[in-house]
């Protein structure tokens, strides 16, 4: 789970000019590294953004099983706590934005998506298998990573704390 | 604490899509493990086909992999067509996937069984597990990063 180790804000920053062979390492107390992309709402999307909610990002992909079984989780919970400052933001590692539109429609998504590609997956520590989630404070850092299918119970309660 | 209703969970199986085979035709006497393979790649490496997600395969792949597919849809299936008739049928083949557990990858019964049907008789299957980042970029074994 906890495993990767992030480098600093400064490189996140610049995340959009790195080469997609910067693997960055990633971990929990390290910033989660800024991206900027657009919805599938049309909306751009920018993490900085999100600052002052609890962020949890789900790397998904249509095709991945455990991946579309998370998802009626995320769903509730973000009509449940969007209130208390929760959002999730899906991260569709898709080859088809097509198809990653259509799973999110079928499954009612009712959060924020956008396709994500090798570079921002690498500045993320790798996303070399899915579904990844990863928890993100209102100050914008790392709480928790998960990789590999996980008990939703388990996110829910590291969302829960990190809502106060 | 909230619980997944069984009607949501029923519903996201439901529209998983026809894709999500799980690995379940692949014989044992055809799995490589990753250990094995690794030790390979030292000495005479076989032609290794990657039939997983390409965004997977661009932040890393095993040195010298080819990419072909994913093989859980039609694009896919031809790209691993087209890369297997550059091959002689006698060529020992390994494909692998890592996308996700063994046992839900949506893409290795597919490739696995294309390459039976045009007639590799040296078709073998990497055993990963978990995923390719825990199973084989984790355990230190070589890997092309980010290409």
């Amino acid at each position: 789970m906890h495993r990767r180790r992030f480098l600093t804000a400064a490189v996140a920053a610049g995340l959009c000019n790195a080469p997609v062979q910067a693997r960055q390492k990633l971990e929990p107390g390290m910033m989660a590294p800024a991206f900027s992309r657009t919805g599938f709402d049309g909306k751009p999307v920018e993490l900085a953004a999100f600052k002052g909610k609890v962020v949890l990002l789900d790397f998904w992909a249509s095709w991945c099983a455990p991946c579309v079984i998370a998802i009626p989780h995320f769903r509730d919970w973000q009509a449940r706590l969007r209130g208390r400052g929760f959002q999730v933001i899906g991260i569709s590692m898709d080859d088809s934005t097509t198809e990653a539109k259509a799973a999110a429609a079928r499954l009612g998504v009712n959060y924020t998506i956008v396709m994500g590609d090798a570079k921002l997956a690498l500045a993320y520590g790798g996303i070399l298998g899915l579904p990844v989630e990863m928890l993100v404070s209102k100050d914008g850092r790392i709480l928790s990573i998960w990789r590999g299918e996980t008990p939703p119970a388990l996110i829910e309660k590291a969302v829960r704390a990190a809502l106060g | 604490m909230i619980r997944l209703p069984a009607l949501s969970l029923m519903t996201a199986l439901l529209f998983a899509g026809p894709a999500m085979a799980a690995t379940d035709i692949i014989p044992a006497s055809a799995l490589i493990q990753p250990a094995q393979l690794a030790g390979e790649l030292k000495a005479k490496p076989p032609t290794i086909l990657q039939v997983g997600f390409s965004k997977l395969y661009q932040q890393a792949h095993i040195p010298g992999a080819i990419y072909a597919g994913p093989t859980n849809s039609e694009t896919g299936l031809a790209a691993l067509k087209a890369e297997a008739e550059k091959l002689p049928r006698d060529a020992t083949i390994v494909i692998y996937c890592g996308c996700c557990p063994w046992n839900r990858c949506p893409n290795m019964d597919a490739a696995y069984t294309t390459l039976k049907a045009m007639g590799f008789s040296k078709l073998q299957a990497l055993y990963i597990a978990d995923n390719f980042g825990q199973d084989w970029v984790d355990k230190g074994y070589p890997v092309v990063m980010g290409q």
